[in-house]
């Protein structure tokens, strides 16, 4: 296209002048209005002027065979100039683990024209919601329609289990032992589980098939059917749009130019894993911007491995502490504590003014002054919710909370549903929000699945999230955790018994949103550190409960250190009392006990 | 003894093991048990079983969803002196397709029957315990434990068949 603008730029010109030449010679033989195409005109020119046209014809056939000439070797020259830089760019050392994933990569040859069930995107809720549909429905014939290579995966591991493995081939298997000794892959499920695409419609008792590496770029609502970025069309009865998002980047590094963006990561996906896995094991130093779940679980694991690779860990933010929009002020002091005996080094109140690169190194300059030299940033500032679809659907966007605006079952309109990262939905006890939680991907997938197949459920059941950074300090949290929300905290001493590592090896689960269900799940100790200072100190928050309140009212709850209580905390706020006394509620938890 | 801080809008509370020793006395709305909107165990109220329970894993879902759902269904049903007795070409259905599926559904003959009582039984208390106690499942979809146990379950009561 771009070849064509440029050529068209360099003949428009020539296009001009020819044209002027016939306009003026039309005119001094007098005998056609200015309307007509000149060209014409010269052909059916009277007889008298015939010299004349002759001349003319001459003309301007010279001037198309000129400008043909000249094209022609722009055209060629452009051609070569692309060609060259094309071998440039190739001749690039790879920035991506170029190895093709194993045998996960599903593979289809033909797309069906019509599904019953479409799901748009391949993570944690488009999975729920399959497995819930498949439950739900006898015979369900289902389509996940993914941009990414891989088949579903569960996100956590990628910035914390799989750290913490001692197998070398972690990031070729992606497989993880938890502590109690079971392994697993990332993966929900193996690629036996999926049936081949172009197998959907001919499925006896229906399945799920899984369409990789297509991108669904239109969406016609009233025809009840989407496009491909390869133009096929697929119909389907009911939709899921469970697009995610994509992560956000801080503008002074967009503006930095190439030679920055080549040193930076942006942390979502197996591909950025596997990149990151084997950058850091080649820098001297690396840098985390960014201080909330992802930055501060990576800088963590990375930290861990500051040790056995000579490698310098940075983590900077704008706040005062890590999670300093999650945990109260005094809280998020002390996790930074934590973060920092974890081989970080961390620079609070740091806002980022400009990234330059010099001799190879990327120059962090703060907008106070300080100078911070790193070979790789990891920018972890958040998720921009995919919403690419909303306007060829017709969908609305939410101005506060980004994402598809959806109703309290999830649905956007007749037939759309939404879930996962992407939905701003309408939580009937805690009001409109948008959640960016593994576990709330799970229950709204879930949900969606089951509404799609005439549950009509509210969103009701809470999900949770958790996380642990480093061997001492884990948390499980439900409902809304926001600092600036009034907290109420009630702490006891932690023992050697409270840890994340220990609350796993008793339960023997390993995710911790399944260790209510006795399932697998994991925990990310990898050093044997004896327990955690246990001094007299009053000021250790070793372990206990925070309440976060809106208008008297517990909406949101962090179980610090003590876990397998979720379903006490769920009730709490499910039930959206005022309680007088919090410490009352706090001996629901019985925080002493194991 | 207790100790409280305040820092701005923060309230801090440290408690020693005797303060919390006397019962709470925090007062919880009681549950409504056939709440529609709530997360159900295995088995509804209505007495039919829930093939969304995140306990069964990929069961209901998979290749062998629909065996499995016969399989179970007919056991669940069965007004049988031996609870099952007429569901073993059901059973035998379901594990001749788990078996082209050994990825999802490991055969460990070992495993199997060790955990075939623990799980036979638990299998069979359900029904009694689901309404009582609903599970608070957010989980991620099935892992080899789960699966297996339901499996060996299924795989016992054959045994059991043939055996008897």
């Amino acid at each position: 296209m771009l070849k064509c603008r440029t050529v068209w730029k360099k003949l428009a010109p020539l296009a001009r002048a020819s044209s002027t030449v016939c306009r003026q010679n039309v005119r001094r033989t007098g005998n056609v209005t200015l309307t007509c195409v000149p060209v014409a005109h010269m052909s059916t020119g009277p007889a008298g002027g015939g010299r004349e046209n002759q001349l003319y014809v001459l003309l301007v056939g010279a001037a198309c065979v000129g400008g043909a000439i000249y094209t022609y070797r722009t055209v060629k020259g452009d051609n070569q100039r692309y060609q060259d830089r094309i071998d440039e760019i190739s001749s690039r050392p790879y920035k991506r683990a170029t190895e093709e994933p194993p045998s996960t990569v599903i593979p289809f040859f033909l797309v069906p024209s019509h599904t019953p069930y479409l799901l748009i995107g391949g993570g944690t809720a488009s999975f729920a919601a399959a497995r819930s549909i498949r439950a739900r429905d006898p015979g369900a014939k289902v389509l996940i329609v993914t941009d990414e290579p891989d088949p579903p995966y569960m996100r956590p591991p990628l910035s914390k289990e799989l750290w913490f493995s001692n197998d070398p081939s972690v990031t070729e298997t992606l497989r993880f032992k938890q502590w109690n000794g079971k392994e697993r892959s990332i993966y929900f499920q193996p690629p036996s589980f999926y049936i081949n695409a172009e197998e959907l419609d001919g499925a006896e008792n229906g399945g799920v098939a899984v369409l990789t590496g297509k991108k669904v770029v239109h969406m016609d609502v009233r025809g009840n059917k989407i496009k491909l970025d390869d133009d096929t069309e697929i119909s389907y009865d009911k939709c899921l749009i469970a697009t995610g998002g994509v992560p956000r980047n801080l503008q002074v590094i967009e503006r930095a130019g190439e030679e920055v963006m080549k040193k930076t990561t942006l942390f979502r996906k197996i591909e950025d894993f596997k990149s990151l896995d084997k950058v850091s094991r080649n820098i001297k130093s690396i840098t985390i911007i960014g201080g909330g779940f992802l930055g501060s679980e990576l800088a963590c694991a990375l930290g861990r491995r500051s040790t056995e690779y000579d490698l310098e860990v940075v983590q900077m933010f704008p706040e005062k502490g890590n999670m300093g929009k999650v945990l109260p002020e005094y809280l998020s002091n002390w996790t930074t504590e934590k973060v920092k005996s974890e081989g970080v080094k961390v620079i609070s109140e740091a806002l980022v003014k400009s990234v330059v690169c010099k001799d190879d190194k990327l120059e962090i300059k703060l907008k106070d002054g300080r100078l911070v030299k790193t070979d790789h940033i990891v920018a972890a500032v958040g998720l921009e919710p995919n919403v690419d679809l909303a306007k060829s659907a017709g969908l609305e966007v939410d101005s506060d909370f980004g994402g598809f605006r959806v109703n309290a079952e999830l649905q956007a309109r007749s037939n759309i549903w939404v879930a996962g990262d992407a939905a701003c939905f309408y939580d009937i006890r805690l009001g409109r929000r948008r959640v960016e939680h593994h576990d709330h991907a799970v229950v709204s997938g879930r949900l969606a699945g089951e509404n799609m197949t005439g549950a009509n459920k509210p969103y009701w059941h809470q999900s949770m999230f958790w996380s642990d950074l480093g061997p001492d300090v884990g948390y499980e949290a439900i409902g809304i955790v926001d600092s600036s929300l009034p907290t109420v905290g009630v702490f006891a001493k932690a023992t050697a018994k409270d840890t994340p590592k220990a609350a796993t090896e008793k339960s023997g689960t390993g995710i911790r949103s399944e260790s209510e269900t006795e399932d697998t799940a994991i925990s990310p100790v990898a050093s044997l550190t004896p327990a955690p200072n246990v001094g007299q100190h009053k000021d250790e928050y070793g372990k206990g409960v925070i309440f976060y309140l809106r208008d008297k009212v517990v909406v949101g709850i962090i179980l610090w250190n003590v876990f397998n209580r979720m379903p006490i905390a769920r009730k709490i706020i499910k039930d959206g009392e005022e309680h007088a006394d919090l410490n009352e509620v706090a001996k629901l938890f019985n925080i002493h006990d194991d | 003894m207790s100790y409280c801080r305040q820092e701005g809008k923060d309230r801090i509370i440290f408690v020693t093991k005797e303060d919390h020793e006397a019962p709470s006395n925090a007062e919880l709305v009681a549950d409504d048990p056939n709440d529609p909107y709530e997360e159900q165990g295995l088995i509804l109220p209505n007495g039919d079983i829930n093939w969304n329970c995140p306990c069964l894993g990929g069961m209901a879902s998979g290749p062998c969803g629909s065996q499995f759902k016969e399989a179970f269904s007919c056991f669940h049903y069965s007004k049988e002196e031996v609870k099952g007795s007429e569901c073993i070409d059901n059973f035998r259905n379901m594990q001749e397709c788990m078996q082209r599926y050994p990825e999802l559904y490991p055969q460990e003959e070992d495993k199997e029957s060790s955990q075939a009582e623990a799980s036979s039984s638990s299998v069979s208390a359900a029904p009694t315990e689901g309404s009582a106690l609903p599970p608070e499942t957010d989980s991620t979809p099935a892992t080899s434990t789960s699966e297996s146990a339901v499996s060996s379950d299924s795989t016992s009561l054959i045994d059991n068949q043939t055996a008897s």
